[in-house]
């Protein structure tokens, strides 16, 4: 079915005396993108925050092939439980590369604003922060690497520099720095703690370490090519990711997956969930020293993993899916195989739940701790889990509402408490509604082809796409360039909105609980930096 | 407390031969009298994290749980490489991570191992090595004793190629 096209946000804009103009090459309708002026930049934002629209991405980019040359546009996705995404987007002055800054209205637009004056060096103006973020002191300044002049090749020079940490003159505050290397098996981050005793006082996150170029590489590829990068931009959503940037070339090229390779999708998708709230909870008791939770769900992890080789041919399901559809499929014993592997997990997990409720040690330490205000998620914007936690229910597979979902109905857990405990909460939640899901799915699933051929869209096409993943909503948007290969690539892992909820969370939490309410987000770095 | 008893009775013993075991079998038991000789009856084992995706992280803590057990051979993490004898690393060695990971490395007591672990640490997988934002495979950083290919590799290939090397290197 084609989605009419939504003009909800654009009225409402013109309302308020703000022209838009639709983009005529960007797909799909029913998530448009308005060209706005510049001046309206700010107060664009401010409008959508009193209509309650959550801020789902700022970026910047240069313009393609249908829009003069030398030219440079900034964009700002937004979405409405309702009334669901829209982007918008300006063009920068071709003198001046400067943008006012949207971060007042949305503190969640202050590290992607910062990302863009890092990669393409344009000039936030009043940006509530302005240090450097990806791009780290030793980078020369002048480094721009999503600019079309600096080649993907690049060897920069070596700089100096320092970077100013948040710090306290106090003489009762202590400083720890810990990281980018941890003491577990983890990726690697800086985080700066101020402490008083063993009280977090503030928490700063450095992030930046795994920053791999995702973005510049993207460009040039095919969609086929380009989604075996996308499958590892954080190899725990392989799926997830792997979604988001075949809808979007899918929306791009007006191609859409036959029933059956949604049906795939969805289950792929909510296997991947399962497994990474199984094997958290796991490691969250872990960190409360209550390893028996622990050993328990990793077999259980083991258990998914080895069934996902034996049916799909990878133990974290990279490269199930392409673009048109999905590369693998079930037969009937394979269907009834995983049907009833969901089924013997959701009864060991519940079971295994019974125990986590019954044990005051592991209770004790999870409850109460960590906590994110409902008011404080809804400002950030929290996604997923993290956000159901704290009243924050937004869930793409209800209001983007793609098929699968379209045809199945999904329960998002709804907490508000925003604890450690209402966080692993949420996830048994999670583990026990994929589980319901897949089995319907594997129950109903149509018969019919896996995929349907990939024909790249003309150059100059955009596409955009939201995706629940296991973390929360992926955003992803790219255009094509000539012969089918992509000319620009962005997505928005939901960790690059988590992460700042961690830093709320744990003021005022011991030091030997950050690690507990560390994997209760469970962010990605490697999602985050690209 | 009951409950939890008995699911473990109830669980029982999970550990596992490998895969294709006579081999591994075989040098697990040389590896158990290389460790035993050379490093004291433990190896202590460092993970360092370069770039990777987080999908060879998730493998390498498979390989602690209770179907593979690496401990039983020996191995275990440490929280430190001033403690460690050996360091795995994942992931393309990033611009970002390319001083951390030689500080690491120098922060060893010598003689150390260091295994690259997957085909981004072994020669930067789907990522270009000649890229802005990627200073190398592992071996272009510090010295890799050997390469553990896959993406990524499967625990019992983790576990192989930890024997593999100190068997190499201790014979
Ligand atoms: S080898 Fe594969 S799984 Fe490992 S870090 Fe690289 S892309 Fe990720």
């Amino acid at each position: 079915m084609m989605r009419p096209t939504n003009t909800w946000f654009a009225e409402k804009l013109g309302d308020h005396g703000i022209y838009t103009q639709y983009m005529e090459d960007h797909h799909p309708a029913h998530m448009p993108c308005l060209e706005i002026r510049l001046l309206d930049w700010q107060q664009a934002a401010e409008i959508a925050l009193r209509l309650e629209m959550r801020l789902v991405a700022v970026w910047a980019t240069e313009g393609g092939c249908h829009d003069q040359p030398d030219s440079m546009f900034a964009y700002m996705g937004l979405a409405h439980p309702e009334h669901r995404h829209v982007l918008l987007r300006t063009q920068l002055g071709r003198e001046r590369r400067e943008i006012a800054s949207i971060s007042r209205h949305y503190i969640a637009a202050c590290r992607m604003e910062r990302h863009m004056q890092d990669m393409l060096g344009i000039t936030v103006s009043d940006i509530p922060d302005g240090r450097r973020w990806i791009k780290h002191e030793h980078w020369p300044e002048d480094a721009l690497p999503l600019r079309s002049e600096f080649a993907a090749t690049t060897r920069m020079a070596q700089a100096e520099g320092s970077y100013p940490y948040v710090s306290s003159n106090s003489e009762a505050v202590c400083q720890i720095a810990v990281g980018p290397v941890h003491a577990g098996i983890i990726e690697p981050g800086h985080f700066r703690f101020l402490t008083v005793g063993e009280m977090i006082l503030n928490m700063e996150e450095r992030l930046g370490y795994v920053h791999k170029g995702i973005e510049k590489a993207m460009c040039g590829k095919t969609a086929a090519a380009g989604i075996r990068l996308a499958a590892r931009i954080s190899g725990d959503a392989s799926v997830g990711h792997s979604w988001a940037f075949a809808h979007a070339c899918e929306y791009a090229a007006g191609i859409r997956p036959p029933r059956r390779a949604s049906y795939l999708r969805g289950i792929l998708c909510e296997r991947e969930r399962m497994a990474n709230h199984i094997g958290d909870i796991g490691a969250i008791c872990n960190d409360a020293a209550f390893s028996f939770m622990h050993a328990q769900m990793q077999r259980l992890r083991e258990d998914m993993a080895r069934m996902h080789k034996q049916l799909f041919g990878h133990r974290l399901l990279m490269d199930t899916l392409i673009p048109g559809g999905v590369s693998i499929d079930l037969d009937q014993r394979g269907c009834r195989l995983l049907s009833e592997q969901t089924r013997m997990l959701a009864a060991e997990v519940e079971h295994l739940r019974t125990i986590y409720a019954d044990h005051p040690s592991i209770q004790q330490r999870v409850i109460g701790s960590g906590i994110v205000s409902v008011n404080e998620a809804r400002d950030i914007g929290l996604l997923g889990y993290v956000g159901r936690a704290s009243g924050n229910y937004a869930d793409e597979r209800i209001e983007e509402a793609y098929p699968p979902y379209n045809e199945l109905e999904v329960h998002v857990p709804q907490g508000r408490h925003g604890d450690v405990a209402t966080r692993v909460w949420a996830r048994f939640e999670e583990i026990a509604d994929s589980a319901r899901m897949i089995i319907r799915l594997l129950e109903q699933l149509p018969e019919g082809a896996v995929s349907n051929a990939w024909q790249a869209p003309e150059a100059g096409t955009s596409g955009f796409s939201a995706v629940e993943s296991w973390r929360g909503e992926i955003a992803c948007w790219l255009r094509f360039g000539d012969h089918g290969l992509i000319d620009r690539f962005f997505v928005r892992d939901p960790s690059v909105i988590n992460w700042l909820g961690l830093e709320l969370a744990v003021r005022d939490v011991p030091v030997p609980d950050f690690p507990l309410n560390n994997k209760s987000f469970n962010c990605s770095y490697s999602g985050n930096d690209l | 407390m009951l409950k939890l008893l008995k699911q473990i009775i109830m669980t029982g013993d999970k550990s596992e031969p490998l895969p294709d075991s006579d081999a591994i079998e075989l040098l697990g038991e040389q590896l158990h009298a290389h460790i035993r000789k050379h490093f004291a009856g433990s190896l202590a084992i460092r993970a360092v994290d370069a770039g990777s995706c987080n999908g060879c992280e998730l493998e390498i803590h498979a390989t602690g749980n209770c179907y593979y057990d690496l401990e039983r051979f020996g191995c275990h993490f440490v929280a430190s490489p001033r403690h460690a004898d050996m360091l795995l690393v994942t992931g393309p060695v990033t611009r970002n991570m390319a001083t951390a990971v030689k500080m690491t490395f120098a922060a060893m007591p010598q003689p150390a191992f260091v295994v690259a672990v997957g085909d981004c640490a072994s020669g930067c997988g789907v990522f270009e090595p000649d890229h802005y934002a990627i200073a190398g495979a592992v071996n272009d950083i510090i010295p890799v004793h050997a390469s553990i290919r896959g993406c990524p590799p499967e625990p019992a290939d983790i576990i192989r190629g930890i024997l593999q090397v100190i068997a190499r290197r201790a014979a």
